[in-house]
């Protein structure tokens, strides 16, 4: 069997280094599947995270080769396998240890977001009638599995670590999906503004490259949502009507 | 003794997939202070991966369909051995359940009047399945998930329960370990929810992630509780079965629900030759008709294909012992065949199995909308678990409740497609409910700083020992057995030396050694599981070998047919004053005259 040369980062928060390993391939194997053949082979305490095996849950993250994605579904007949495949945790991240990124900065982020608010029912069943034309843009943003690789590649994050000011693209495509739910009440623009540094966004689309959901995430969440920023708060008419509301 | 860092709530949830998020939001809401444990990141249980839908009787596609349609299909399926009470509660309460997550946020797929839409499933008699693509699960989760933020209830990621805490009788809360810095916790709890879902990884080829091993189970049985149906174990028909690296991973029902066809190498619809006694009036008997029921003529019966999963498993493992398997060792699924009958045929898929196209066309190279699949059974669900009282989801021990796939009743020999993810919303948020009645009636416990300290030592001796085996060929090994001793078909002398070779196992299990330190360490989490999974392994054995008989996912090739005494009772597993394990049987109480009127009725 033919053998191929995986070069994992290990180390926790602070040191690490690269370690070279060597395993069988098979047919159809993936990355995650390598990972895992090493783990019970002569790493049994290499940190990995994953649960199914199949691009559903989003844990598999990393880069390999340099390129942010899910372990799980990249094929080793994909990538070149005459030099070292390098392995590493995403990097907008803190990495925990080997594989891991200490990614729970994204769930105190989806928390200040606020939560979606129905309007009262107003089918006769005490539900809602939606048809499905009004829902497949929020199904659309609803498929994100949470992998962060958006997150990842985006350069506020990732090179200008504003972390602080900016939410990412995964929580623009999430505050898209409760904005433009047919149900929802709710008014986000002045935080998206505000605290959520939509303005940050330069539209780059890095972000939509990688997202293994195919979410078309800036031209279909980002876009829009700016839009409607700027009509609220750019928008002269606009800005008299508030003026006169917060009174 | 050691002073570990102690987290105090009313009411602990152990586990955060659909069930555990909806137990926690039921006693947050009730007023109860509430954390809840899991062993991944929070979103990414297994219930994420769930892909057809969930079962409710709301009728919006046929409104002939109603909780009492669905109660006796509920038994049907489960050949009469389920918990009838549960069985009743989950039909009539899960469309107020799903009603309730569209009220969340979840965003189901609509049928043209704009209410939400209905699919078909495996033993449904009507269109049921709630749903959104093939990504159901993942809405379930995220719209629990997100809903539960804002209830203040306090997550604790990446966090594996090791044991329960007990004060007498009553369970008072439980020991973890942190698994970033491996440090061990202690959560104390008024009243703890188990919600740790399934068993499969007891198995080689399997759709469970590895998170599967049973620990709810283990930790209840350790306990005290008792676990019933632990014979029943649901082998999916349809697993990817080619390239190896991803065998046994799900192809959803949903493809035969849209239409998709089971064929053998000969190209011949197998499905058709051997249709069940108490099914033939329900199934279709010709391809035309089949089809009239796919696309929804509402007179048409089922084709074959949707049939109950433990039959549909058989007779797959039928064509292939016979010689008319596919290449790999599977049968074929054509969806694409459609374009037969309707224009855009391709597009059709693509939006309908949205998941199941790019699972395909990423792990095997292969485009469904043009070619048959090739799929095999794989380990996919566990019908036993934890005995619990069906309206208040306590198990036998005090202070101890179980919700979703590690509690059992519901779903008897046989689980129908759609009832789990209906089945954690249903009964998650009823132990929900009860856990935070009890927390309200009970005070905290005393801790027993001896037990704590004996279960924290011997967690750590994989660490201590110079050499020994390596957990995950224990694993791997366990796996195999089981697989080829008690799987699909199963014999009385392979059962027993399956035994004896759990024995064996338990011993090496014993001795394993794990090189690194504590931190985030993923060999010492194998080491760890080890333990539940013999447990729950041993208690399929058991309870297997003494069914003798033939019954919904337990199939015996010594005991080919059913047997009405086996009817009458559950089989239960328990934890005897030696430490062995003890089985007994529990006569399954008489049903109520209504609901045997149900039945009759239903036909
Ligand atoms: C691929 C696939 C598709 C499916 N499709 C469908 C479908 O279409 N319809 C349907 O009804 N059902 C379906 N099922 C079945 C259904 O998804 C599961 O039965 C259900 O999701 C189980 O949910 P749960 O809440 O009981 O547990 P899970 O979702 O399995 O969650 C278990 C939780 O417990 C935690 N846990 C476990 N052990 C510990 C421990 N020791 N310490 C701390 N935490 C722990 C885990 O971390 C996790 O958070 C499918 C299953 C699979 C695998
Ligand atoms: S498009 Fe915006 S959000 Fe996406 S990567 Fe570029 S800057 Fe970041
Ligand atoms: S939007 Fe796409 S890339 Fe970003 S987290 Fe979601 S699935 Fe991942
Ligand atoms: S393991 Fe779930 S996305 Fe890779």
């Amino acid at each position: 069997m033919k053998k191929a040369t995986f070069s994992i980062r290990r180390g926790g928060r602070e040191t690490a280094e690269m370690v070279d390993y060597q395993t069988e391939i098979s047919e159809g194997m993936v990355v995650l599947d390598a990972v895992h053949q090493i783990q019970a082979e002569s790493a049994p305490d290499l940190a990995c995270r994953w649960n199914c095996k199949a691009g559903k849950c989003g844990s598999c993250s990393a880069e390999i080769n340099g390129m942010p994605k899910l372990m799980c579904m990249t094929r080793l007949d994909t990538i070149p396998l005459d030099q070292p495949v390098t392995i590493e945790p995403i990097r907008a991240f803190p990495p925990i240890k080997d594989l891991i990124a200490d990614v729970s900065w994204n769930y105190e982020v989806k928390k200040r977001i606020k939560k979606f608010k129905p309007r009262a029912p107003d089918a006769e069943d005490g539900t809602w009638r939606m048809s499905q034309e009004d829902v497949d843009r929020v199904q659309e943003f609803r498929k994100c599995i949470e992998c962060f690789l958006c997150q990842d590649v985006c350069h506020v994050l990732r090179d200008h670590n504003k972390h602080e000011e900016f939410i990412g693209p995964r929580f623009l495509v999430y505050a898209a999906a409760l904005e433009m739910h047919p149900l929802d009440t709710e008014d986000r623009t002045g935080d998206l503004k505000d605290m959520h540094g939509i303005g940050y966004c330069n539209i780059t689309k890095c972000c939509t490259k990688v997202c293994p959901e195919h979410i078309t995430i800036t031209d279909n969440a980002i876009i829009p949502l700016k839009e409607r920023v700027v009509d609220e708060y750019y928008d002269p008419l606009k800005r008299l009507v508030r003026l006169f509301r917060k009174k | 003794m050691t002073d570990y860092p102690t987290f105090e709530h009313d009411v602990i949830v152990i586990g955060a997939g659909g069930a555990g998020l909806r137990a926690a939001i039921e006693a947050s809401g009730a007023g109860v202070s509430v954390g809840l444990i899991c062993k991944s990141l929070l979103g990414k249980a297994h219930t994420v991966m769930a892909e057809g839908g969930m079962a409710a009787a709301m009728g919006h596609n046929d409104d002939r369909d109603n909780w009492k349609v669905h109660f006796s299909d509920t038994m049907r399926g489960g050949q009469y051995v389920n918990n009838w009470r549960m069985a009743e509660l989950h039909a009539k309460e899960a469309p107020d359940r799903v009603r309730e997550l569209e009220s969340w946020g979840a965003v189901f797929d609509r049928t043209k009047d704009g209410r939400i839409n209905q699919r078909n499933f495996g033993g449904h008699r009507y269109p049921r399945l709630a749903h959104v693509g093939d990504r159901t699960g993942l809405e379930l989760i995220r719209t629990l998930q997100d809903h539960g933020i804002h209830q203040g209830i306090e997550v604790y990621m990446e966090v594996t329960v090791l044991s329960l805490l007990k004060d007498g009788d009553r369970v008072i809360g439980c020991l973890a370990y942190e698994r970033e810095h491996g440090r061990f916790r202690i959560y104390k709890a008024k009243a703890v929810i188990l919600a740790t879902g399934g068993i499969g990884r007891a198995y080689k080829i399997t759709s469970n992630s590895w998170e599967g091993t049973g620990d709810g189970h283990a930790l209840a049985y350790d306990a005290g509780a008792e676990l019933i149906d632990m014979e029943f174990i649901q082998f999916h028909p349809t697993g990817m079965v080619w390239p190896p690296s991803v065998r046994g991973i799900l192809v959803t029902e949903g493809v035969r629900g849209e239409g998709g066809i089971l064929r053998n190498s000969e190209g011949k619809r197998f499905m058709f030759d051997d249709i069940p006694d108490n099914y033939k009036d329900q199934t279709s008997d010709t391809e035309e008709e089949g089809w009239r029921y796919v696309t929804g003529d509402k007179n048409a019966r089922r084709p074959p294909e949707l049939l109950t999963r433990d039959h549909v498993a058989r007779c797959i493992m039928r064509e292939v012992k016979a010689g008319r398997g596919s290449p790999h060792g599977g049968v074929y699924l054509d969806i694409a065949w459609i374009k037969e009958k309707i224009k855009d045929a391709p597009e059709h898929i693509k939006k309908k199995l949205p998941s199941m196209y790019h699972q395909f066309k990423q792990l095997a190279n292969l485009d469904i909308t043009t070619t048959p699949m090739e799929v095999g059974p794989t380990t996919h669900y566990v019908m036993g678990g934890i005995r619990v009282n069906a309206d208040t989801q306590e198990s036998t021990v005090p202070g101890l409740f179980a919700a979703g796939e590690c509690a059992a009743g519901i779903n008897g020999a046989n689980r129908l497609g759609g009832n789990s993810l209906s089945d954690l919303i249903v009964f998650g948020k009823r132990a929900g409910e009860h856990a935070a009645i009890f927390a309200k009636e009970n005070g905290h416990g005393t801790l027993d700083n001896a037990a704590i300290e004996q279960a924290a030592k011997a967690a750590l001796e994989p660490f201590e020992r110079d050499g020994g085996e390596n957990p995950y060929t224990i694993q791997h090994d366990l796996q195999e057995m089981m697989q080829a001793n008690v799987g699909i078909v199963r014999q009385h002398d392979e059962m027993v030396e399956a035994l004896n070779g759990l024995d064996a196992l338990k011993s090496r299990a014993a001795r394993t050694f794990v090189p690194g330190n504590i931190d985030f360490n993923p060999g010492w989490h194998t080491a760890l599981d080890l333990h539940n999974l013999l447990v729950v392994s041993e208690a399929i054995a058991r309870a297997a070998i003494e069914r003798k008989e033939s019954r919904g996912g337990h199939f015996r090739e010594d005991f080919p047919g059913k047997d009405p005494e086996f009817a009458k009772f559950n089989y239960s597993l328990k934890k005897s004053e030696g430490g062995g394990m003890e089985i007994s049987k529990i006569p399954i109480p008489e049903m109520p005259d209504y609901l045997k009127e149900v039945i009759e009725e239903m036909g």
